[in-house]
């Protein structure tokens, strides 16, 4: 079903629906941007449609919803361990795009399928978590949802459109429909998806990279400029990795406090270092081909699907200006990486 | 469901030096691992860390730790009677019932004895496999020999090789590296001989390639990783290698499958 709704009407359904749910979109952070003068785009709880960004890409993806950076694991005390309960029972409405819905998917196989046991926390959250698709009509320069497929979006509630004063909203949940249905009125709306990105990536296909790859000359260039600064890896929807950290509230006392878990990112000083100085990965150019296999070829062999999403997060945010979608298609360039795909 | 990040507490009943620098605590628990796997051991406050299992029984397990930092320095400073956290067990076993009834070679050095300890006395309690198994140890020096009484009662049974990796005084026994003892380790029949190589990297690099030497094919032969672990359930990623995860898929691997793995 399509409606025409002016923004006082979405307004006044999203706050009906506040007692039952939250709503989180890309905002923007006035004079808070990486640079002077610039402003940041990120995600945050919206109260109204027109705080919704639409022109610009946000630094970070929507994980920080239901991945925080940081999480209490549990709270202790000398003689008992608790885990925190969720502070806000609401469901959680995130307005996002298709690519960033397929990261969830990514994060969930990590956090609900990988291992021995779902993860309790991201589970919690996971449940209430539902999406309003805000439509690509133009894609951003850096995105290559398309390449990695990822420009058809699953699972979500509704698909939004920006037009002027208003949203176009369509959708298929009947519960929605119902609500719908008494506000605004009717449209045409058919959704579009990118056919097309200002960049295009090959990824590889094989199940099996030629050994040669793993000490490849390609890598040490990315030795050369990487800093380390991992923000590739934080700004990455599909980037899962945390430490677990001790925190005492009151050093002195040693009473109480907590073990918390924070994102980490493979190309981090410190990720693989072991007790006796041991590290694994020391060179960026190292730590550059395993983050690249992780997301193109190593998550493909343990769940049949390619974990990056073609956002193009990392490539926007590298102060050394090191491209993850070319790196992927130098990958692909090379000998025996066309494989059999899955 | 169960959070499979809340540890539950276990009383210290007795604590054993091995070392200096190591001990093998005793902890009340209901616990019950297979040889080869680790737990999750914390002192809320300070910190949690991977350990092997180094022993268990009816309502206890063994863990021997070595000061490494910070958690394990505080774990070592404890006294019996207080508690440590622990969750698990996580991990792969070794395959102890491909084991039975063929030949089987033990090979680890320094602290990772702990992870083959309960292997080798499993062996060692079954007459049908005393005669099958044989040992081998590497240690820095006399004073880093862990399970040193043990290590006596195992000789008694089966041939067992201790070596230290250079000359010492009051050491009379075998020295150099256990790369240097594998071509005397007798091995009738290769292709139904197993081995178990654990230790460092390098050891278990060179110590493989000498048992191949020897005849063993890499699907003979098992091997146990040590990398960063900060969740041990296959989520934290701090673990991974290639498309494993060492917690999930190891710390036990097969060296055909280990050989793939590229850091
Ligand atoms: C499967 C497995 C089995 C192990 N079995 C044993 C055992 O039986 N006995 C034993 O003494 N040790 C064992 N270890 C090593 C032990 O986990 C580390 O010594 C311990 O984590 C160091 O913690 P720390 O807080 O004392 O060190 P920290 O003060 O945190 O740091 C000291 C050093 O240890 C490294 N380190 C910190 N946390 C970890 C971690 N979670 N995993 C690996 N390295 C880490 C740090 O990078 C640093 O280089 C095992 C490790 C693994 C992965
Ligand atoms: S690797 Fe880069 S392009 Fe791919 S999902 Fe992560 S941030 Fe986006
Ligand atoms: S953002 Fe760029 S410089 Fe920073 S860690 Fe990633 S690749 Fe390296
Ligand atoms: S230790 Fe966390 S994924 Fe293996």
């Amino acid at each position: 079903m399509n409606r025409l709704l002016k923004n006082k009407e979405c307004n006044s359904l999203l706050g009906g629906l506040s007692a039952d749910y939250r709503f989180f979109a890309p905002v923007r952070r006035a004079g808070r941007g990486r640079l002077s003068d610039t402003d940041l785009i990120t995600y945050d709880q919206i109260s109204s449609v027109e705080e919704i960004v639409w022109d610009e890409k946000t630094l970070r993806s929507a994980k920080e919803i239901m991945f925080p950076i940081t999480e209490t694991l549990m709270r202790f005390d000398q003689k008992t361990i608790s885990q925190p309960s969720v502070v806000d029972n609401r469901g959680i409405v995130i307005f996002c795009r298709s690519c960033d819905i397929h990261a969830v998917s990514r994060l969930d196989k990590i956090f609900l399928d990988n291992g021995t046991s779902p993860d309790p926390y991201y589970e919690r959250l996971r449940e209430k978590i539902h999406f309003v698709l805000m439509e690509c009509a133009d894609p951003f320069k850096s995105c290559f949802c398309v390449s990695m497929k990822t420009n058809i979006p699953e699972k979500f509630i509704a698909a939004v459109r920006e037009v002027d004063g208003g949203l176009k909203v369509l959708s298929q949940r009947r519960t929605l429909v119902d609500k719908l249905s008494t506000i605004g009125s009717e449209c045409e709306f058919e959704l579009h998806y990118p056919k097309q990105n200002g960049t295009e990536v090959f990824p590889p296909q094989t199940l099996d990279m030629p050994s040669e790859l793993y000490d490849h000359e390609m890598w040490d260039e990315y030795s050369g400029r990487c800093i380390a600064c991992g923000r590739c890896n934080t700004s990455c929807p599909t980037c899962s990795c945390f430490s677990v950290h001790d925190v005492m509230y009151d050093k002195d006392s040693g009473q109480a406090g907590e073990r918390r878990r924070v994102w980490a990112g493979c190309h981090i000083d410190g990720f693989t270092d072991m007790a006796g100085g041991m590290e694994f990965r020391k060179s960026s150019g190292a730590r550059m081909r395993f983050k690249t296999f992780h997301k193109i070829y190593d998550y493909r062999k343990r769940f049949g699907e390619n974990m990056c999403v073609g956002c193009g997060r990392c490539d926007d945010i590298c102060p050394e200006y090191i491209s993850f979608s070319n790196c992927i298609n130098k990958v692909s360039e090379q000998p025996g990486t066309q494989g059999e795909s899955l | 469901m169960k959070n499979p990040y809340l540890p539950e507490p276990c009383r210290i009943v007795a604590i054993k030096e091995e070392t200096d620098i190591e001990s093998t605590f005793t902890l009340k628990s209901s616990i019950r691992p297979q040889h080869g796997q680790f737990v999750e051991v914390s002192k809320p406050g300070v910190g949690e860390a991977p350990i092997s299992v180094s022993g268990f029984g009816e309502g206890f397990i063994e863990l021997t730790i070595r000061k490494a930092g910070h958690l394990t320095g505080k774990i070592l400073e404890s006294q019996a009677g207080e508690t440590l956290f622990v969750r698990g067990p996580y991990g792969v076993c070794f395959p102890a019932d491909l084991f039975a009834g063929k030949n089987l070679i033990v090979a680890s050095g320094g602290c990772a004895v702990a992870p083959v300890r309960t292997l080798i006395r499993s062996r060692l309690a079954d007459q049908e496999q005393v005669s099958r198994t044989s040992l081998l140890f590497g240690f820095k020096d006399p004073q880093s020999i862990l399970f040193r009484d043990e290590i006596d009662d195992w000789k008694e049974a089966v041939p067992v090789v201790v070596t230290i990796d250079k000359e010492a005084c009051s050491w009379t026994g075998k020295t150099g590296f256990i790369t240097a003892h594998v071509p005397d380790v007798a091995i009738a029949d290769p292709a139904t001989s197993y081995a178990v190589v654990v230790g460092p990297p390098v050891m278990m690099k060179y110590t493989t390639q000498e048992f191949m030497k020897r005849g063993l094919s890499p699907e003979n032969i098992y091997v146990s990783f040590e990398r960063r672990m900060a969740c041990g359930i296959g989520k934290c990623g701090h673990c991974k290698i290639d498309d494993s995860y060492v917690c999930v898929d190891g710390p036990v691997y097969r060296y055909d499958k280990a050989l793939r793995l590229l850091d």
